[in-house]
């Protein structure tokens, strides 16, 4: 436990100390909600946005999404490349545990996910006066369910994946295909022909009811446990499939 | 007297990657409180056969024990109580001297301060340094340092001086010393010759995959070395009679400079045999052989 803390304050400084990606992480998600809250603003429109404000539907979205983004794109690029330049041989030859090496990385993007999710709905409260959750706890649950869906997503990709590069390009890739289907981009009511279909297998597509089950009380139907069987799915394979060089 | 037990032995390793066998046929043992050199060419399997050793590679056959621990099945065992510098890895570049030490030291409970490892090594000054600052021989002073700070039984040390200037090699070779006399054995990877002549109390020589030779350098010498070599420069002829001192096997002359081969007190027959017939030539000197001459013969004899 001692060395899991020691780990994951270290991987924190480690974080901070890369100006580029701390830039990525907080302002990414800022920038979508100017450009969407400047097109959308937050009128209601029933036949959109499960008929609430743009702006309400969105920022839980938004907070689903940063879960996502570090999720997809952060923890691959950390694990993948820590693999190629040898310093996860490094940490396994000096009997390094593996879920201390994987565990730190993990809450290190928990904590940037968080502070992300926070400083938008902060700005998005202050800009567009958007609705606060109606329940703490169902925000947080879904918070932390989808947090750990990403997150074992994130370790598989970085497991199979063979470097930095390779796990940025894939990362990204999934990234944007889930912002546009899963509803974090258009109204998923306008998606149309193949997209509706895998619009609605996209993981972010059901993190997203999740949280706006928590935070509106909107239906979730299985969403929740969909999410929870994405986080066990993924946990097992990245067991099953994690190198350490 | 009973001998130390041996902290290391293998019998028979074997490795292969795909259909390529790196390692055929490895055998030796390791005692306790020794320096042990495991030396030979590129490519020869040397860091294959150690690390298999610290069960970071799978092993196709063959017996293994590290510390009585089997590496396929008590890795991290194993891991635990050796300490072991990698030729090939790394930290991140961010990562500063103090942390890596104070993180490594936290695998075990009463491992090193971190601070007594930096200054042995050299890195007091660079302890706020961020690992990708580091140039190539503190990276590698401070991998050193890392494989001490669980204060190992036992540890590897996979090349450690590449990349060291011939200064900071001869401070390394002598605070390996010290870690033998702190009582941990070393087993010692190098290609390079003199490093292994230096340091090492026994040693196997290894190429393509099997053990060539085993024994201390000064034995692999005298085995090996190609016996005693006696050079010394004189102008003119008439030293045919050289063939007939006794101990001389064989005499090479290129002009002035002659090169005399035998076995045992070659130096002193020739030198009475010379002053006998008024020549007292001044750099009259017997050569030393080196491992390297032990390597070419070995090697040499292969591609016969
Ligand atoms: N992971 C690997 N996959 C395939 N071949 C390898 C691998 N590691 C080493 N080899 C090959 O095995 C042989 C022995 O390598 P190595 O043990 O690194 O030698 P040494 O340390 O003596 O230089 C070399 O021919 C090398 O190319
Ligand atoms: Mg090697």
């Amino acid at each position: 436990m001692r060395l899991l803390t020691k780990m994951s304050w270290l991987e924190l400084k480690l974080f901070l100390r890369e100006p580029l990606t701390v830039l990525f992480a907080v302002a990414l998600p800022l920038l979508v909600l100017f450009v969407m809250g400047g097109v959308f603003g937050n009128e209601v429109d029933a036949e959109f946005y499960r008929g609430i404000g743009a702006m309400d539907y969105y920022v839980p979205a938004y907070v689903a999404l940063v879960t996502a983004s570090v999720g997809l794109i952060s923890l691959p690029v950390h694990i993948a490349g820590n693999r190629e330049l040898g310093v996860l041989k490094r940490y396994h030859a000096s009997g390094m545990p593996t879920w201390v090496v994987v565990g730190a990385s993990v809450i290190t993007m928990f904590i940037i996910a968080l502070f992300s999710a926070v400083l938008l709905v902060a700005v998005a409260k202050l800009v567009h006066n958007i609705a606060m959750p109606d329940s703490t706890s169902g925000v947080s649950a879904a918070f932390v369910v989808s947090g750990l869906a990403f997150a074992a997503l994130g370790v598989l990709l970085g497991a199979v994946l063979p470097n930095a590069r390779a796990a940025q390009a894939l990362g990204v890739l999934l990234w944007f295909v889930m912002l546009i289907l899963g509803g974090a981009g258009p109204p998923p009511e306008v998606l149309t022909g193949v997209m509706d279909p895998i619009g609605r297998i996209t993981p972010l597509r059901h993190a997203i009811r999740a949280m706006q089950d928590g935070w509106l009380r909107l239906d979730a139907g299985l969403s929740w446990l969909i999410v929870a069987l994405v986080f066990v799915g993924a946990t097992a394979a990245a067991n099953r499939y994690f190198r350490w060089e | 007297m009973t001998s130390p037990p041996s902290v290391v032995t293998v019998e028979n390793l074997e490795k292969r990657y795909g259909s390529f066998i790196a390692v055929s046929d490895v055998s030796f043992h390791v005692d306790e409180g020794e320096i042990f050199g495991i030396l030979g060419p590129n490519g020869a399997g040397k860091t294959t056969t150690v690390e298999s050793l610290q069960g970071l590679r799978s092993i196709e056959g063959g017996e293994v024990s590290v510390l009585g621990f089997d590496p396929r099945k008590h890795a991290a065992e194993i891991r635990r109580r050796i300490g072991s510098q990698l030729q090939e890895s790394a930290l991140p570049d961010r990562m500063k001297v103090w942390e890596a030490l104070d993180l490594f030291g936290a695998l075990r409970a009463g491992g090193r301060d971190w601070k007594d490892l930096l200054a042995d090594w050299g890195l007091a000054k660079k302890a706020d340094a961020r690992f990708g600052s580091l140039s190539g021989g503190q990276q590698q002073r401070l991998f050193v340092a890392l494989a001490l700070a669980n204060d190992p039984q036992l540890v590897f040390l996979d090349e450690m001086t590449t990349g060291l200037d011939p200064a900071s090699r001869r401070v390394a070779w002598e605070l390996i010393r010290r870690i033998r006399e702190r009582g941990t054995t070393v087993v010692l990877v190098t290609h390079l010759m003199d490093e292994a002549e230096t340091l090492c109390d026994r040693l196997v020589v290894v190429d393509s995959g099997t053990v060539v030779a085993e024994g201390s350098p000064q034995g692999l010498i005298e085995r090996y070395g190609g016996g005693v070599r006696v050079r010394f420069t004189h102008d003119g002829d008439g030293l045919s009679w050289l063939g007939d001192v006794p101990h001389v096997t064989n005499v090479d002359r290129d002009r002035n400079r002659y090169e005399v081969r035998g076995e045992g007190p070659v130096l002193a027959y020739v030198a009475a045999a010379l002053v006998e017939r008024g020549i007292a030539p001044v750099d009259l000197r017997q050569e030393r052989a080196t491992l390297e001459d032990v390597f070419l013969a070995l090697t040499n004899e292969e591609t016969e």
